[in-house]
């Protein structure tokens, strides 16, 4: 398999066995050599930057275009921002703004509360941490449909094991999707239930992390435990904590598939309607895809400055 | 093994503290049993239950009929064989694609580092900074029409394959992988004259064997998972993923026969989920820790 070098050059570079058509000391020895070389790194490349460019940087750009065309038998004219004009005159839009920034409310303080808590519960233990693990882990695994179509069916006013169980511990029966005030509520339950895993076993590692000293000082100085997680748990973990979160507003901010699946979309008086499913309307119900598009911009603007901390939160943890 | 966490040991050995101890761990260890393992208790059970008694109230914690009848005709009336093939297909169709090209691009620009190698690494991790949902009108109609090749990709296993490779974020679990492998080694073998895709597979995948796991498990549970795009992509009854497909006929068939189909359709994910635990776990940290 080896073969004698022939080039002056010892650094090794990763050569094809096969003859080299150039001489050994031809003067553009180092150039052809170089061009093959990145002929070889861009073959390698070439199939995943093909399905980039038309999947994503081509939608990307195409984004930005729509948001200011029109579509008229078959032919895209430019209509500066008329597209923009339609969003904010429709009546949803502003009713669709307030559910999503107040799903992501309710997200945040279910979603990013709960696992932080359960984290630091389970990490006390010395037992069982594997089954808690497991357990918590488990919705995440169900295809969203099952999980979905499940609290559907626990919800359900008429026969739903959740109104059973209020009744037993003496509360009043809910309507639960069916009543615009807490038809939110009941989204952000089924999707905290589905989704809290991942956050858990990421806190549960990072908890994981903390050195022990640290509680035994905060001991020493006589904190209590609630001092202790406040002045040492938190501000040990409070990077993944803001990593989290950022991402958590990132992804509940789009939300789309509970709402589509557990209330049709608009839910009860529109009170689920999100920004996500409105573009949804105006892309595939109404075949408007340039009002979808300029809705989809004002989305992307809002969200790309939690991005951008995120990467710049992301980078100062890599140094 | 034990590291010492908020409760100090000191409290834990006192006869107080290990009562308490014990109590709080009875009471969560029931409490997430409960939450978590009930409702999945809740789609098993109700699956058994006749047309009557799963819609009845007060609700059976134990069903009081048996009928299994509920999981066949849930297999023929939602033709469930169909959905869970077609899912299959489309989640390890993926997974191929997403092994062989995103590993190779992986490689070429840790390893080989062509020219532009970075730019294209930052246009590549730009995609993660545009929320999905925003590219999915645009990606949609790109789908209808794939610009060049002029072809319409609907109803084709291809509108769910070729998009799936874009994912900018295993190709950077990749790529630090990669990166973490000493030069000297891949410099050594060429040096004896292995070429780059030889070095690619002789020694690079056999060393990163646990970031191919961690990556092979994000892009099955992907497709597994997703719902807005195969349900726009592939409209065709015949073609639909497990998610769509349920979701489209469950209006039509009675409550107890679509429990039986959402338990059916959870199995699957939940069985390797079981086996596979120790790894999905362990790479879904790995992959956001640092990510």
């Amino acid at each position: 398999m080896s073969a004698p070098s022939l080039t002056p050059s010892k650094a090794g570079r990763p050569r094809h066995p096969e003859p080299r058509p150039q001489g050994p000391a031809a003067p553009g020895g180092a150039f052809a050599k170089s061009l093959r070389r990145n002929l070889t790194a861009h073959g390698f490349l070439i199939g995943a930057v093909v399905c980039f460019a038309v999947f994503s940087w081509w939608p990307m750009v195409r984004e930005f275009l729509l948001a200011f065309q029109k579509t008229e038998s078959g032919e895209s004219v430019w209509v500066g921002l008329d597209n923009f004009r339609t969003v904010f005159n429709d009546p949803s839009f502003w009713q669709a703004w307030g559910n999503t920034v107040w799903y992501t409310v309710l997200a945040l303080v279910f979603g990013f509360v709960v696992p932080f808590v359960l984290a630091i519960t389970i990490n006390e233990f010395r037992h069982g941490k594997g089954y808690l693990r497991l357990l918590v882990y488990l919705p995440v695994m169900l295809p969203p449909v099952a999980a979905v179509l499940l609290f559907q069916y626990l919800y359900d006013p008429g026969y739903g094991l959740l109104n059973e169980l209020l009744g037993f511990v003496g509360l009043p029966e809910q309507q639960w999707l069916q009543d615009a005030d807490i038809a939110m509520f009941s989204l952000v339950i089924a999707s905290t239930w589905m989704n809290m895993g991942g956050a858990t076993l990421i806190y549960l590692a990072a908890l994981q992390g903390i050195p022990g000293e640290l509680y035994e000082a905060a001991e020493l100085d006589g904190a209590g435990l609630l001092r202790k997680i406040w002045h040492v748990t938190v501000p040990q973990t409070r990077l993944i904590l803001s990593l989290m979160l950022l991402m958590q507003v990132i992804a509940t901010m789009q939300v789309f598939v509970e709402p589509f699946l557990l209330t049709g979309g608009a839910g009860p008086e529109g009170s689920t309607t999100t920004v996500v499913y409105l573009i949804y309307q105006y892309a595939f119900n109404f075949n408007n895809y340039g009002a979808a598009a300029a809705l989809g911009l004002l989305l992307l603007v809002l969200l790309a400055g939690f991005s951008a901390a995120y990467v710049k939160l992301s980078r100062a943890e890599d140094e | 093994m034990s590291t010492r966490t908020l409760i100090s040991p000191a409290v834990l050995a006192k006869s107080r503290g290990k009562r308490l101890y014990w109590a709080a761990f009875a009471l969560v260890t029931g409490g997430f049993t409960v939450a978590f393992l009930g409702p999945l208790y809740w789609l098993v059970s109700s699956g058994f239950k006749d047309t009557q008694e799963v819609v009845r109230t007060p609700p059976t914690l134990v069903p009081e009929s048996f009928t299994p009848e509920n999981y066949s005709r849930a297999w023929e009336v939602m033709d469930l064989s169909t959905l869970l093939f077609n899912t299959f297909y489309y989640a390890f169709g993926a997974l191929a694609f997403q092994l062989i090209l995103d590993v190779a691009a992986a490689y070429s620009l840790s390893k080989l580092r062509p020219v532009l190698g970075k730019a294209i690494l930052g246009m590549m991790l730009a995609t993660l900074m545009i929320p999905a949902t925003v590219l999915v009108v645009p990606q949609y109609l790109t789908v209808l029409d794939v610009p060049i090749v002029e072809r319409n990709l609907l109803n084709s296993p291809w509108a769910i394959w070729l998009p799936s490779v874009t994912n900018a974020f295993n190709i950077f679990l990749l790529k630090r992988f990669f990166d973490s492998i000493p030069k000297e080694l891949l410099d050594a073998a060429s040096m004896d004259g292995a070429s780059p895709m030889r070095i690619l597979w002789s020694i690079v995948l056999p060393i990163s064997r646990p970031i191919l796991g961690v990556v092979s498990i994000f892009a099955v549970v992907g497709v597994w998972k997703d719902f807005l795009w195969p349900m726009l992509t592939l409209p065709d009854p015949a073609k639909q993923t497990l998610n769509v497909g349920i979701y489209s006929l469950s209006n039509g068939v009675p409550v107890n026969v679509l429990i039986a189909a959402l338990t059916i359709a959870s199995l699957p994910t939940l069985i390797v989920f079981l086996i596979f635990q120790r790894n999905i776990m362990g790479g879904l940290t790995a992959g956001s820790l640092k990510g």
